[in-house]
């Protein structure tokens, strides 16, 4: 029955989808409600926002292959797998916001270094490369078992395997070491590719709600907050009834997310409480937008009410109970969104001239932006993807370990039953 | 490269600086015959007369002496500037409306807007007006921040953009503390037009307008629509800004905005040559610049 609803709920969402994917190709950039001052919205939002999942999911696969966290350990390869899908959707949403997508190419041909937004795009480039090695090699004596299948999917390994096929315990060590390696470079580029992500803001001096310090630090904790919270979400509930308990896992990550969204929340009262603590200064009018404007409710009921205080209530007063950890994953990652949509609006919506939004009329010149259909649909296309890629990977893909597998034994796998 | 179809521009522009130099000399400037000889490779090209100062001529006049003197100059020792007599604006607009012209401007896109400030509470009120072009910053916040390349400073200050590079990405746009950079989504003056209850006049006109090309950085742009938007024919797709006129500079006209002005509140010229009009009033007490804590270095003065 659910199954059979998730499956109705993914076509209607997929084909909401498709209409945004047509408009976006045939209108351009005018299916948008962006206008020349609000340049950034829902796509951006949207961009930071799975970028920042991949991050946090990434930065939790290092526990498992340079930390060596027992606790986590089983589930470092569906972290790695929950990265690279949330990439690909970040990548979707940051490519259809350009003017001219088909001239992203000029990043890598003609790059300007002293740009944020260069450094972060490079940045990516390197962390896919890293992302798509370590899944590669944690797979690797999985998709050499499955290379042995007569059907489609043997041929498709085969290809994916590059003729790396041996799986002997020394093969298998290298591979731990190149995979440890790759692991340990990750975590140095998963730190700046996001810390960059939060500077391609903070280094704006035009923007005053941007411009500080504080950004790069606090995307980073969003980040992981965010990659963490849907980790646990999903380690909480798709993990039970395929592969045993996974209690461990899924209480390790409860204190974690714990810790993390404290500190999240110590790190957004420094952003909002001290410009705001005299009642003067430019951020005023800003903070007012926020948590008091016409999307009052974007503040305090999906980010306060159901990103943090309930998440808090479920975290700490349950704190073993798999259910409810796996609620509160599920809140906090879906209801990062309005926290990035509240970062990337905001910063656009009042004027930097006084007076400027009555100075020429156009529907194209206003300091007002909300979503258009064909925004929303195009992130649901973005979802319906990466949830239907997630779907594949999770059904297809050896994604948890079994409880007496360490994620270092990967040889152990050839002992399993084939799937 | 420019192709013919700019040539051909460049030499009507140049025929029409003669015709309006023509006409002043009616009018009572005098003109001389330029000097002959060889010219620089780097100075600009030879005005067709150098017009004498004369007693209570017309500010344009002097800015236009002013403007063939710099072109006599290499570029790199050129510095274009503005000021703007806040004083003298009465607001019409016809700065805007002129650019608006000049370049072809869809809707979405101004390169200067006029700021209507009401100041004071009845019965002492009173209005002002800011006009806003792009401010040519000398250490401008827009350039750095582009992850191609697709906009610079020029040897003689003016910030452009190559609409055949930038990807369209914005973040130009955020980083302006002045506004000045806005994005070209593609709109028609059409499109609204036609739904207004004038709507059959303003769709032809419309139409017709859209249909010219416009002529920045001395390359043709005929702003046509494409089959498929995530391919669009530039400058749709780009983020675009005031650049000073730098088509009608290159061939010895002053900005569209600085010639319409009614009331003669704008004035131009190289602020590297201490005897030109702008330097002049560049120096004033009454004369500042916007935002100057950001360290930007406008070079845009305003007259208060």
């Amino acid at each position: 029955m659910m199954k059979k609803l998730f499956a109705a709920l993914w076509i209607i969402a997929f084909a909401i989808g498709v209409y945004g994917v047509a408009e976006r190709t045939m209108v351009g950039l005018r299916a948008t409600g962006l206008t020349s001052y609000v340049v950034w919205g829902a796509w951006i939002a949207a961009d930071i926002y799975f970028i920042g999942l991949s991050a946090g999911a990434f930065l939790i696969s290092s526990m498992v292959y340079v930390l060596q966290i027992k606790a986590v350990e089983r589930i470092g390869k569906l972290a790695l797998f929950t990265a690279l899908i949330t990439l690909f959707m970040a990548l979707m949403c940051a490519w259809s916001d350009i003017g001219h997508m088909a001239r992203f190419y000029e990043v890598y041909v003609h790059p300007q270094f002293r740009s944020m937004l260069t450094w972060v795009l490079w940045l990516y480039s390197a962390y896919i490369i890293i992302l798509i090695s370590e899944l590669w090699l944690a797979l690797r004596p999985d998709l050499v078992r499955w290379s042995r299948f007569p059907d489609i999917r043997g041929h498709v390994v085969r290809v994916l395997l590059l003729g790396h096929t041996d799986v002997e315990p020394t093969t298998l060590e290298r591979d731990h070491k190149r995979l440890r390696i790759l692991a340990s470079a990750g975590v140095p580029l998963a730190i700046a590719f996001h810390g960059g992500m939060g500077a391609l803001f903070a280094t704006l001096i035009a923007r005053s709600y941007w411009f500080g310090p504080i950004y790069p630090i606090f995307f980073l904790t969003g980040a992981l907050v965010s990659g963490t919270a849907l980790l646990s979400a999903v380690t909480a509930f798709w993990w039970k009834g395929q592969h045993g308990d996974g209690e461990e896992t899924v209480v390790f990550l409860g204190r974690t997310l714990l810790g993390l969204l404290m500190f999240d929340v110590l790190l957004e009262w420094a952003e909002l409480s001290i410009p705001a603590w005299y009642g003067v200064g430019p951020e005023i009018g800003l903070l007012k937008v926020i948590l008091f404007g016409q999307f009052w409710w974007m503040f305090w009921i999906c980010h306060i009410l159901l990103g943090v205080l309930i998440p808090l209530f479920l975290l700490i007063v349950y704190p073993r109970n798999r259910r409810r950890i796996g609620l509160a994953g599920a809140l906090i990652a879906l209801s990062f969104l309005s926290v990035r949509l509240n970062i990337v609006i905001p910063g656009l919506v009042t004027p930097e001239l006084s007076g400027i939004q009555h100075a020429y009329l156009s529907s194209r010149l206003t300091f007002f932006y909300f979503p258009t259909a064909a925004e929303w649909a195009l992130v649901l296309f973005v979802v319906s993807i990466g949830t239907a890629l997630f779907f594949v990977g999770y059904h297809y893909l050896p994604l948890f370990e079994p409880a007496s597998t360490p994620a270092r034994g990967q040889g152990a796998h050839m002992q399993r039953e084939a799937i | 490269m420019p192709d013919a179809q700019s040539e051909t521009r460049r030499k009507f522009l140049q025929k029409a600086a003669s015709t309006i130099f023509a006409g002043l000399a009616l009018s009572g400037a005098e003109l001389k015959a330029a000097p002959t000889g060889e010219e620089s490779s780097e100075a600009g090209p030879r005005p067709p007369f150098e017009i004498a100062a004369q007693a209570e001529e017309d500010i344009l006049i002097h800015m236009q002496r002013d403007l063939e003197k710099a072109m006599q100059k290499p570029v790199q020792e050129r510095k274009w500037g503005m000021v703007i007599d806040t004083r003298k604006c009465v607001g019409c607009s016809s700065c805007t409306v002129g650019c608006v012209m000049e370049n072809k401007l869809p809707p979405g896109v101004v390169y200067r807007p006029v700021i209507d400030m009401e100041v004071g509470e009845y019965p002492n009120v009173t209005r002002k007006f800011l006009p806003r072009p792009c401010m040519q910053c000398e250490n401008p916040p827009c350039v750095p921040v582009c992850p191609v390349k697709a906009t610079w400073k020029r040897e003689d200050g003016i910030v452009i953009i190559d609409y055949d590079i930038c990807i369209g990405c914005r973040y130009c746009i955020t980083a302006c503390p002045y506004q000045a950079r806005t994005f070209d989504f593609g709109e028609r003056w059409s499109d609204p037009a036609a739904k207004g209850p004038d709507g059959a006049l303003a769709l032809g006109s419309g139409r017709e307008f859209e249909g010219e090309p416009n002529f920045e950085y001395g390359k043709t742009w005929d702003r046509k629509d494409s089959l498929f938007n995530i391919f669009p024919n530039s400058p749709i797709g780009n983020a675009r800004k005031c650049h000073f006129c730098a088509h009608r500079l290159d061939v010895g006209m002053l900005p569209m905005c600085v010639t319409t002005c009614i009331g003669r509140a704008t004035f131009f010229g190289d602020l590297n040559d201490p005897q030109s009009l702008v330097s002049e009033l560049s120096v004033r007490n009454n004369a500042t610049r916007l935002k100057q804590e950001l360290g930007t270095e406008p070079k845009v003065y305003y007259l208060v």
